[in-house]
């Protein structure tokens, strides 16, 4: 079969290109990009004027809940949400139930995906023994079962001594090491960003100190043993000067933020609107503009979703029993897209962000529209507005704070291999 | 003053209005007077349910609601979280749920977690009244230390009020902190530095220029002050003791006559009980002629009244009061 998608602007990390053309796929594989290909009477032809046509994103920060809360999330239904939002590679945390943390998990993971996911999925293991923050798991028998990288997702690895093996461990097999920044004694028992709004709210605040000095911390670890750390999800504006202080020093690491922290504020959780809570928590204005401005520089290299279903049963109860976190994976490209609008990012940069820089953090070749490639691509229409309504959404748990607003930009063909969607368009 | 507008819930002093806070006050003296009665009772709540559901425990708050509603002659069902399905692992939305069910028109609920009594307001479609809510909010508490002022200062501008002790973990601070300078009053607040709002928080207790002071040196807070206010020290909030000792706090924060010799001439000095005395009180100040501590017990019912009346009937007085 050939697919001809016409006029499109094709925007290739890979490459380094953004042109308008036209791209043809034949028997799933990139045969190439030009001005003007002729078509056949064996061509569908897609037309994609004012649309972008881009590799699929990649998405390294998703909860997929399965095994164990597969009543929030599974992994057909995780997986079918991912190819709705242009996500055409996840990969999924470790804290399922039971948590990641052995070669028998990585393999029901994949066999599961193997026959109900739909897109690509690459595990995360435990860096911990039931993410304890104790024991070292198994790195290399997690890594032969098909692990990229290990994570104790949620809890930062607060022994200095562990964290600091697991990093030359991770090393030895080639394993990203991804971090939580979060320090406990500074966080816990908290549900939202110290200030305004905790203290308006009488909760227990988050503050600024408990992300900055695990990153520090981790950073210093990273500088001893030589391995990266990617420090996942960066919420504020104090942990910036010590990331150029990074750069300077040529400490190895690698950093993400999600669109929810440049989108939204704390303000989000006023009257106790459970749908905002997260870890770590929406934060100021200030912050948000800081994590634009370090997009914009370079410090931070990565979106991701940090995709967290959760249904009614941990949502719709009171403040402090609400499990944190948010769904992401069809709001990524959309909310990342304010980016672009607002001038931060051109869309080659976006693009970087969200395809090939994440590919490079867990060691895998990120997907690209070369001659010769598997056909791995999306139609994105960055005009197009809509509701997201609870239909739009395709995951089980329709936890976002974004349920039922306007959107722009909406994914309208995927395609992997052979394999062609073209999604219905909502209103 | 529209004494008709019925209020749906009283969940907060920050959502309050300064002329829904002073209809309260009004409406609280008016009723007080039912409680000076050879028989006081009123039949105005006759056969009204009110729900009094206590997840913490609490004996004056408790008492006062119950005294209040049956001094209006609703009755009264108490609901604490021992011995009921609670502890079978019910919702706290199914258990208000169910008791709407069996008849409940209103619901006073003191809850550990911030935010609970909002829960149920938003989901239950039932009037409800916090009595306290983790470490959030307890505005009857605020609204009863407002009258008890009115009643002896008359009138709430320019006082300079100061609230000494765990300003962190209390609610009943959080609560007075905005009532009394809704009402034109200011706030000084001190105690031991990490028990402080941090700066961060500041922000939102400043409703006015200059309504609100943090003050490190707690002889700040309360020279010259018109009203002082001292908290209890709160133990069970913590998960560890957050004080050195009571020793220390009582040695550098607590209240003494000497302390007391710093204050205005006739200052009322209030607490909003339960008493650790020798610890923020010591107990030579229960004979300082403004302490005002019972008058606070007394009108805690009277405002009461004031808010079971308004929401169940918004406020109709005239069958009350002749």
């Amino acid at each position: 079969m050939k697919l001809l998608i016409k006029k499109g602007r094709i925007i290739d990390p890979s490459q380094g290109i953004d042109q308008i053309g036209d791209l043809l796929v034949e028997e799933g594989i990139i045969k190439g990009i030009a001005d003007d290909i002729p078509s056949d009477q064996y061509t569908k032809v897609f037309w994609a004027k004012e649309k972008w046509v881009l590799p699929g994103l990649v998405d390294i920060h998703v909860h997929l809940r399965d095994p164990g809360q597969e009543w929030k999330e599974d992994i057909e239904t995780g997986t079918r949400a991912a190819l709705y939002g242009g996500v055409l590679r996840v990969a999924c945390m470790p804290n399922t139930v039971p948590p990641n943390d052995t070669p028998e998990i990585t393999s029901y993971i994949l066999k599961k995906v193997e026959e109900k996911g739909y897109v690509k999925v690459y595990p995360i293991g435990c860096i911990t023994q039931g993410q304890k923050g104790e024991e070292l798991t198994e790195f290399g028998r997690l890594k032969e079962a098909g692990v990229v990288a290990v994570s104790d997702d949620g809890k930062w690895v607060a022994h200095s001594e562990v964290m600091k093996r697991a990093l030359l461990y991770a090393k030895q097999f080639n394993l990203a090491v991804i971090s939580h920044c979060e320090d406990p004694t500074l966080s816990q028992g908290g549900q939202i960003n110290e200030g305004f709004f905790s203290a308006k709210l009488g909760l227990k605040g988050i503050p600024w100190s408990a992300e900055v000095a695990a990153v520090v911390r981790d950073l210093l670890l990273a500088k001893e043993t030589g391995q990266p750390v990617h420090l996942a999800h960066l919420s504020c504006k104090e942990v910036f000067p010590f990331l150029r202080w990074a750069k300077e020093e040529d400490i190895p690491f690698t950093a993400e933020t999600c669109p929810h922290y440049f989108c939204l504020t704390e303000k989000e959780v006023d009257e106790y609107n459970t749908l905002a809570k997260v870890n770590p928590p929406l934060r100021r204005e200030e912050d948000v503009l800081a994590i634009k401005e370090a997009l914009k520089e370079g410090l931070i290299q990565v979106i991701a979703s940090d995709h967290a279903p959760h249904s009614v049963l941990e949502k719709e109860v009171e403040f402090s029993l609400a499990s944190p976190g948010m769904i992401g994976l069809q709001t990524l490209l959309p909310l990342s897209l304010t980016l672009v609008k607002e001038g931060w990012l051109n869309p080659l940069k976006l693009t970087e962000c969200l395809i090939t820089n994440p590919a490079k953090v867990i060691n895998v070749e990120p997907p690209s529209l070369k001659p010769g490639k598997k056909a791995e691509l999306i139609v994105f229409d960055p005009n197009k507005t809509y509701v997201l309504g609870p239909d739009v959404i395709q995951s089980k748990s329709k936890n976002t704070p974004f349920l039922n607003k306007e959107l722009q930009g909406i994914t309208v063909l995927a395609v992997i291999g052979e394999k062609v969607w073209e999604f219905n368009q909502p209103v | 003053m529209d004494l008709t507008s019925k209020p749906q819930h009283v969940l907060d002093i920050a959502s309050l209005s300064s002329e829904e806070i002073k209809s309260f006050l009004e409406l609280g003296e008016t009723l007080k007077e039912i409680l000076k009665r050879p028989i006081p009772k009123v039949p105005t709540l006759r056969g009204r349910l009110i729900v009094l559901l206590f997840y913490e425990p609490s004996t004056r708050t408790r008492f006062s609601f119950d005294r209040a509603a049956k001094a209006l002659s609703a009755d009264t069902l108490t609901f604490s979280a021992k011995g009921s399905s609670i502890e079978k692992g019910e919702s706290l939305l199914d258990t208000v749920k169910n008791l709407k069910a069996i008849g409940a028109e209103l619901v006073v609920i003191r809850h550990p977690m911030e935010g609970a009594p909002h829960f149920i307001a938003k989901n239950a479609n039932i009037p409800v009244v916090n009595a306290g809510d983790g470490t959030h909010e307890h505005p009857t508490q605020a609204l009863l230390d407002l009258l008890t002022v009115k009643e002896r200062l008359g009138d709430f501008t320019g006082l300079k009020v100061a609230i000494l002790g765990d300003i962190k973990h209390s609610r009943v601070a959080k609560s007075d902190i905005l009532a009394f300078q809704k009402m034109g009053a200011k706030v000084y607040v001190s105690g031991p530095a990490y028990l402080l709002p941090t700066p961060l928080e500041e922000e939102y207790f400043r409703i006015y220029p200059g309504g609100f002071k943090i003050c490190y040196d707690p002889k700040e807070a309360i020279r010259d002050a018109d009203i002082v206010i001292a908290l209890r020290v709160q133990r069970e909030r913590h998960g560890k003791p957050l004080i050195p000792s009571f020793t220390e706090y009582q040695t550098f924060f607590g209240l003494t006559f000497k302390e007391l010799e710093l204050i205005k001439e006739g200052a009322l000095l209030m607490h909003p009980g339960p008493i650790n005395w020798g610890v923020e009180l010591s107990p030579e100040v229960e004979q300082y002629p403004f302490q005002v501590i019972l008058d606070q017990v007394e009108n805690g019912v009277a405002i009461r009244m004031a808010i079971l009346l308004k929401l169940l009937t918004g406020g109709k007085t005239y069958e009350v009061t002749h």
